[in-house]
């Protein structure tokens, strides 16, 4: 999958925890998502348990700390879904 | 571990510790009781001439035994727990029954997830006649004080 397909599939994700507050239009590749996007603890653990579901793939508490903004999760599912194949 | 080791170990204190006594805990749920004594600061107020347990005060004793004392068991080994930092993060619960002044509940809670600090679990409070009083979902992120 390239990051243009990951991208379409972890979107809604983001949506659905995203704070009243901000608009699905302020999400973006770069975007940092609990500094920008406003999204709590508690709902990034819902994200990250989304992202296992939907690209069948498990996360482990070293891959949190490396995950700050979209781009950092595209890529920890890019190499997550590529050596699970 | 010892039960009463992880009640010493709850971030609450009177007037605001409702938990009296675990019964039971493993990996995947836990058991604990409390009486709501006559004396409670709240009854005078809710309601008026009609005292009454607060619906949030029952959701605090769920989270407090549910999440709390279980977050404490779940995370013996990993942390420091004399830094242990706890933040409800949600709850849905639904009401059955009224708890009145000096009734005693007991609260089952059952693991739904546990991951990255997250705890997830289904709650139910039943009073001494084994009727459910309260049951539904509550979760919160359970931390060592240090990390945040």
């Amino acid at each position: 999958m390239n990051s243009e397909e990951i991208f379409a599939l972890l979107e809604p994700i983001i949506i659905t925890y995203l704070p009243d507050d901000v608009s699905a239009n302020e999400i973006n590749r770069e975007s940092d998502l609990t500094r920008e996007l406003n999204i709590n603890s508690a709902h990034l653990v819902d994200i990250i348990l989304d992202i296992e579901d939907v690209f069948n793939i498990e996360f482990k508490n070293e891959d949190m700390e490396k995950l700050r903004n979209v781009d950092d999760a595209i890529l920890l599912i890019q190499q997550k879904t590529s050596a699970s194949q | 571990m010892d039960y009463t080791k992880i009640i010493d170990k709850l971030p609450y204190t009177e007037p605001f510790l409702f938990v009296d006594e675990l019964l039971s805990v493993s990996e995947e749920s836990i058991v604990g009781t409390y009486i709501f004594s006559t004396d409670l600061y709240f009854y005078k107020g809710h309601f008026k001439n009609n005292p009454i347990t607060p619906g949030v005060i029952l959701t605090e004793c769920m989270a407090q035994i549910g999440l709390v004392c279980f977050g404490i068991y779940l995370l013996r080994d990993e942390i420091s727990l004399e830094k242990i930092n706890v933040a409800l993060s949600s709850t849905e619960i639904d009401f059955h029954c009224p708890v009145f002044p000096g009734e005693k509940v007991a609260v089952i809670s059952e693991k739904i997830y546990f991951r990255f600090n997250k705890l997830k679990c289904k709650v139910k409070m039943v009073n001494s006649k084994d009727e459910i009083v309260a049951k539904g979902t509550i979760s919160g992120m359970i931390v060592n004080k240090d990390l945040i």
